[in-house]
């Protein structure tokens, strides 16, 4: 068994680091790998199915960990846009920012940005849950059907736009709604689902600091009378 | 889609080498913008009144010579001529609107993509790494560049709609996005005596905002005039003598990373093609806001 796998970006081709991913890996189980000189590439660590501890060292690109199923992947620097796209399970952690979409359309796992997030941060949210340490951009969670963003920092604007069933938990401030979100009183179990991603996410903060974001489900049925106007 | 790039030196003998940081910046955008690419190259401002006149000419043997010949001859004037295949620079201290009518009349083939004491412009139809080696970007000085990679979604593939987009003297933009409304500003414009040379919008945004300049604004105050005027998506770079300056529409939904440091200022659509330049682990990355307005002076 290999302990630890290096793979160097300046050597290979992101194609074949995620053809390592995929298949040798499988059978020399190595204890982690480590991908060196991401210098900002796309689609590094996509399409993993495997439980794997991966730490991406440096910047990186568009796409990172995208449809990402079991895997632990950890960015040391910042990401570019779709970060953990479309994630149906694992841990995807990125140690610095994370710029627009994170976490767009995931259905599972875990997502922690410890840095601010851009604008789009999980839209169309399936069902992943999302740790924000930093501030969110606006238009966050746009049309989030399930799961939960939870944002350490403030919110930017128009936060929860046309939001379905995801929750929205934010610490700092919050710059506008979008149409049909609306702030909530805080209940037992959102304290305690607060409490319980901020662990997981090892955020030091108080639940009962956080405010609840949800959707006031009044764009649920099409409303003739409102002439468009939400 | 499209790539667009800028880079301004801090760092004196990071002037010297603008070319070779700029060029490979350009190159690896060209995944972004594959049909068509150029360069806006701003040198320390000429110490004369001189202006330097930036030309494109269809026919890439071009006799460049013979139009600085006659330019002198006709003109009575001083001209110096450097050119590289179908791109001259001509620096001569006539006077813009002089030089503008006789070029007109006595060389319509050839197209004026510059005025100015500093700026001079590179572009054409073609991969952007083949322009780069073309017109030799990696050996260029200067204070500061910006360019772009086209990939065109709203008007024709053609020299004349590649970026830089330039209006009055020592102004240039990129553009990455589509402006909804530039017919709107076009006919606002044109009814002032502003004359168009493309169909394409990025040229409507560009002389929005050289007519404000000359109407007495800042180009950060034009800037957020054009917020006011223009619909549409753009990330845009922008550049003056002394300034390189950014800005993204409300929605930011075309992408732009800065990277500072004490040495140099990077903008990029993406990350990678800063990943490069000299220090850039220890450099201040960061997203630019929606509608804020960056502005780094030379």
């Amino acid at each position: 068994m290999v302990s630890l796998k290096q793979l160097d970006l300046t050597d290979l081709s992101v194609r074949q680091v995620n053809e390592y991913l995929h298949g040798e890996l499988l059978e020399e189980r190595p204890a982690g790998v480590e991908i060196l000189n991401p210098d900002g590439l796309h689609s590094i660590a996509a399409g993993l199915d495997t439980e794997v501890e991966i730490d991406i060292l440096g910047h990186a690109g568009y796409f990172i960990a995208g449809m990402n199923q079991r895997a632990r992947v950890t960015i040391h620097g910042n990401v570019g846009w779709s970060v953990a796209e479309n994630m149906m399970s694992g841990v995807v952690r990125v140690k610095g920012h994370a710029s627009e979409c994170a976490g767009a359309s995931g259905h599972g796992g875990l997502l922690v940005i410890e840095g601010d997030a851009s604008s789009r941060c999980g839209i169309s949210l399936k069902g992943t849950e999302i740790v924000v340490g930093g501030s969110v951009g606006h238009f966050s969670a746009f049309m989030a059907q399930a799961g939960t963003l939870v944002v350490c920092g403030d919110a930017g604007p128009n936060l929860g736009d046309s939001l379905y069933e995801a929750t929205i938990y934010v610490r700092g401030s919050i710059h506008s709604f979008g149409a049909d979100a609306q702030e909530e009183e805080m209940q037992a179990d959102d304290f305690e689902k607060v409490a319980e991603l901020l662990s997981r996410a090892e955020m030091n903060y108080d639940a009962r600091e956080f405010k609840r974001v949800s959707s006031a489900r009044s764009l649920y049925h099409w409303n003739a009378d409102a002439h468009q106007e939400y | 889609m499209c790539g667009i790039v800028g880079l301004l030196a801090r760092r004196s003998d990071y002037r010297d080498d603008l070319g070779k940081l700029v060029t490979p910046m350009l190159d690896c955008m060209a995944t972004r913008g594959p049909d068509s690419a150029g360069l806006a190259l701003f040198r320390s401002p000429l110490e004369t009144t001189s202006r330097r006149f930036a030309l494109y000419a269809a026919n890439i043997e071009y006799d460049w010579q013979s139009l600085a010949d006659r330019c002198q001859r006709e003109l009575d004037t001083q001209a110096s001529l450097t050119f590289v295949e179908n791109h001259a620079a001509l620096v001569s201290p006539v006077a813009v609107n002089t030089f503008k009518a006789w070029l007109k009349k006595t060389a319509p083939e050839v197209h004026l993509l510059s005025v100015g004491q500093s700026i001079e412009i590179y572009k054409d139809e073609g991969h952007p790494e083949e322009i780069a080696r073309r017109f030799h970007f990696s050996e260029m000085a200067g204070t500061h560049a910006v360019g772009h990679t086209r990939m065109a979604t709203e008007s024709a593939v053609s020299p004349a709609h590649a970026h830089p987009f330039t209006a009055g003297e020592d102004f240039c933009l990129v553009h990455n996005g589509s402006l909804s409304n530039p017919y709107s500003v076009r006919r606002k414009l044109e009814s002032l005596g502003i004359a168009f040379e493309t169909d394409n919008d990025t040229e409507a945004g560009c002389r929005f905002l050289e007519w404000r300049m000359r109407e007495g604004d800042t180009l950060e105050t034009a800037i957020e005039v054009a917020q006011a005027e223009l619909d549409g998506f753009y990330t845009f770079l922008m550049a003056t003598a002394d300034k390189m300056v950014l800005v993204r529409d409300a929605f930011a939904c075309k992408p732009a990373v800065v990277a500072e440091t004490d040495d140099y200022v990077a903008v990029s659509s993406e990350f990678r093609s800063l990943a490069h330049l000299p220090d850039i682990k220890h450099a201040h990355v960061y997203e630019p806001a929606p509608e804020q307005i960056y502005s780094w002076s030379v």
